[in-house]
């Protein structure tokens, strides 16, 4: 019976799927970019990057929404956090995150009333059992997880739920991809692109890439298994001399992704620009909350001020998320900057490039 | 160096920052022969005999879940500290900290177990202190213990004697109490059946040092996990070890928590495990005797010390590449990306 | 970024389920995945199904690279 998870573990089946790698990588060097944070999990856990040739180099993307959240919005959490009645409630990627001048985390020692989720469906719970309180919940991620969040302020909307508001920052893929494309900074032969992101909005939001940029795209999987097939089919559009999008990951995502979930998101937020933390402001990549749900809306429903943004001096991470510097380039990296005390985002997710580079690579961190 | 101004849960871990608040503050100014080994039990010698002493604070929430409460722990965990530094454990003390409210058949059933917990052990509470705070002051009760043991004769276990070649073993599943705590304190809807291994373990350390000559060290991998553990063996040491993905223990239940919140069983806390370092021509019989007690599901050998690379510990992962396995860093949270 | 897992829906009740992985149960929520019935598995996101697996292609996928792999291992036994 098949379980979706050993399955695509096995070390025979990745063992063939590396010497095909081997067998047809034509010695060229070439750059594959993760976009997803998810693969750059999967690349360090495994050692994928151990098991390639030399001159095939991975490097990690723009998609870790805790990494590209900017400074503003943590500084706002806390401000919210710091009122009377207020419960925040946030995944716990969030909590570490560093703002203009500090965490949730920190704050939490301050008495603030923060609680930690696994669906925001939880966040909603929270409200319903403390009807005296405010609950914000922080909205961050991807199109995959921008429709939960829809979904939960439908529910609370439908509910009449009102005490319970969303603090966005949920953000879009392919225009920061397109972003990134456009900064011409970065030399990148074929992308590895997010398969949970895709499962909700197909795989033609990648066209534009291979049609304009005539880059490869492959959307993958998040075993070992499904990440090396994807860098072999990178392989072999670039020998064929071919860019096209192409689906690794069929069994969970359909050409047109799910209808429903796109529907729930479109049905509560609309497109705005928005801020990345490290890459500037990209037009029409966030989703803001429609008027119609603006009661759960937590940036209407409270005047919020902060003091002005401040962000860690030199820090690279936008160099680091853009592709154009690793790690090892900042000289805050391992020094002052670790994950229990992170300066930039790239350092506060677990999946964060500088957080992954520390846990599994790091060759000095006393 | 400690950066924060405050102090965080990650300070409580059990991992890196736990490490650093030890080594850079208490260390700093507690210094002595006696402490700055930083061993789990200090050894003191009076006169002719070896005693090692112990204290641990017992805070946890929840204050009873699947396989054990407070009261166990508080017992378990300062036999286990003297058990793995090579002691026959004798007497424990007992302070308590009560949060007042708290229901005193609440107490009694905390009290009844740490007898019972005491007397599998073989060690007698032989003092103790009480407090009680006002309500909001304390998570309904805090319980400290401090235990002294007699080293067993000829004993000598510690980093120093681990050498290249030397073997890792585990005695059972990793990750059982560390799930067990998780899913009874959290509000997510998560249901899993599983019992902490809460439990002492100074039968099995008793039997292993009377029996075997090549026991290096042995530590109970609790906060922090055995990532945490194995990276104690090896920081500033002139090896490295090398566990083997594949053959570390892990109940799919363990795994069927940690995969959705992003968790690593590897640092998830453990209340009854060992993880010993023996000379390879005696881990089999470290096999045999675990095994000779039944409450060691599944003893086995995990990895072994290697030369290279120096003061870090290798995991071979499943599909047969490499990786780091670091210290615990940070609390663990439950994550969406 | 999106940490999703595979999990089998064991119950159905309205627009929740119980899906469980390695004996672990998890309530999640359909709202996305509507017409999901016990015994498909999902892949769940922060406590919602966002999308059905399908077993043809993750057979079609395994049975290409077992295919390979045996060859593979003919080749180096001959």
């Amino acid at each position: 019976m098949l379980k979706y998870i050993d399955e695509f573990r096995n070390p025979n089946l990745v063992k063939s799927v590396v010497v095909r790698i081997h067998g047809e990588f034509s010695g060229k060097a070439v750059k594959f970019m993760e976009v997803c944070g998810g693969h750059t999990v999967t690349i360090f856990k495994y050692g994928i990057q151990k098991l390639l040739p030399e001159r095939v180099y991975l490097i990690s993307g723009p998609g870790c929404p805790v990494c590209v959240t900017d400074v503003a919005f943590i500084d706002k959490a806390i401000a919210l956090a710091h009122r009377k009645n207020v419960i925040i409630t946030s995944f716990g990627d969030m909590i570490r995150v560093p703002g203009s001048r500090t965490s949730l985390q920190r704050e939490k020692g301050n008495g603030i009333d923060l609680r930690i989720c696994y669906s925001p469906m939880d966040a909603l719970t929270i409200a319903r059992d403390n009807p005296g309180k405010e609950v914000v919940f922080l909205g961050i991620g991807f199109e995959t997880t921008a429709p939960t969040v829809a979904a939960a302020i439908k529910l609370a909307a439908d509910n009449n739920v009102r005490n319970f508001s969303v603090l966005s920052a949920h953000k879009t893929m392919p225009q920061a991809m397109q972003a990134l494309l456009d900064s011409g900074e970065i030399d990148i032969h074929g992308f590895i692109c997010p398969g949970h992101v895709s499962a909700i909005t197909g795989i033609h939001i990648y066209d534009f890439i291979a049609e304009k940029y005539n880059i490869p795209c492959v959307v993958s999987g998040f075993e070992p298994l499904d990440m090396l097939e994807s860098i072999l089919m990178l392989i072999r559009q670039i020998n064929s001399d071919n860019a096209t999008v192409e689906n690794q990951y069929a069994r969970s995502v359909r050409e047109y992704g799910n209808q429903t979930a796109i529907e729930i998101m479109n049905e509560v937020f609309e497109a705005v620009d928005t801020e990345w933390r490290g890459i500037g402001t990209i037009p029409g990549s966030g989703l803001g909350i429609r008027t119609d749900y603006a009661n759960y809306d937590a940036e209407r429903k409270f005047d919020i001020s902060i003091e002005s943004v401040r962000e860690c001096p030199g820090c690279i991470c936008g160099d680091i998320m853009r592709g154009v510097k690793v790690p090892w380039d900042c000289k805050l990296f391992a020094k002052v900057c670790h994950p229990e005390d992170p300066k930039g985002s790239c350092m506060v997710s677990n999946e964060g490039t500088c957080a992954t580079w520390y846990k599994y690579a790091a060759k000095e961190n006393g | 160096m400690i950066s924060d101004k405050r102090i965080t849960l990650a300070h409580g871990s059990g991992g890196l920052q736990t490490h650093k608040l030890i080594k850079n503050l208490f260390r700093k100014y507690f210094s002595n022969k006696y402490l700055n080994p930083l061993e789990d039990s200090a050894l003191l010698k009076t006169g002719t005999e070896n005693l090692l002493f112990t204290t641990d604070s017992h805070v946890i929430k929840p204050l009873f879940y699947p396989g054990g409460n407070i009261g166990k722990l508080a017992v378990s965990g300062t036999v286990n500290d003297l058990a793995v530094c090579g002691a026959v454990p004798q007497w424990i003390s007992c302070g308590m900290i009560i949060e007042e409210g708290f229901s005193i058949d609440d107490l009694e059933k905390i009290v009844i177990s740490m007898k019972q917990t005491a007397e599998d052990a073989g060690v007698q509470i032989v003092t103790g202190d009480t407090k009680v705070v006002e309500r909001g002051n304390a998570d309904g009760i805090y319980i400290n213990t401090a235990g002294i043991g007699t080293r067993i004769e000829g004993v000598d276990l510690g980093v120093h004697n681990i050498q290249p070649g030397d073997m890792v073993i585990i005695n059972g599943y990793i990750g059982d109490h560390g799930t067990a705590i998780i899913t009874t304190r959290e509000k997510f809807p998560i249901n899993i059946d599983i019992k902490s291994d809460c439990r002492p373990l100074n039968k099995e350390t008793i039997a292993l040092l009377s029996k075997l000559d090549g026991i290096r060290i042995m530590r109970d991998p609790t906060r922090g996990g055995v990532a945490t553990t194995l990276n104690e063996f090896v920081e500033n040491q002139g090896y490295g070890v090398q566990i083997i993905e594949k053959n570390c223990p892990i109940r799919p239940v363990v795994s069927g928590l940690c995969e959705p919140l992003g968790f690593d069983p590897l640092y998830l806390a453990n209340e009854g495990k060992l993880i010993i370092v023996v000379a390879s021509d005696e881990a089999q019989n470290v096999i045999e005797i675990l095994k000779s007690f039944p409450e060691n599901d599944n003893p086995c050998i995990i990895g072994e010390v290697v030369e290279e690379p120096k003061g870090k510990v290798v995991m071979e992962t499943s599909i047969g590449s490499s990786r780091i396995l670091d210290m615990l860093s940070g609390e663990m949270l439950p994550r969406i990306c | 970024m999106c940490l999703a897992v595979p999990m089998k829906v064991t119950e159905i009740d309205g627009m929740e389920a119980v899906a469980e992985v390695g004996g672990a149960k998890y309530r999640i929520n359909l709202t996305m995945m509507p017409d999901i019935q016990p015994g498909d598995y999902v892949i769940v996101h922060a406590g919602f199904a966002i999308e059905k697996l399908d077993e043809a292609s993750a057979l079609e996928t395994l049975q290409i690279w077992q295919d390979i792999a045996e060859f593979d291992q003919n080749k180096q036994s001959r």
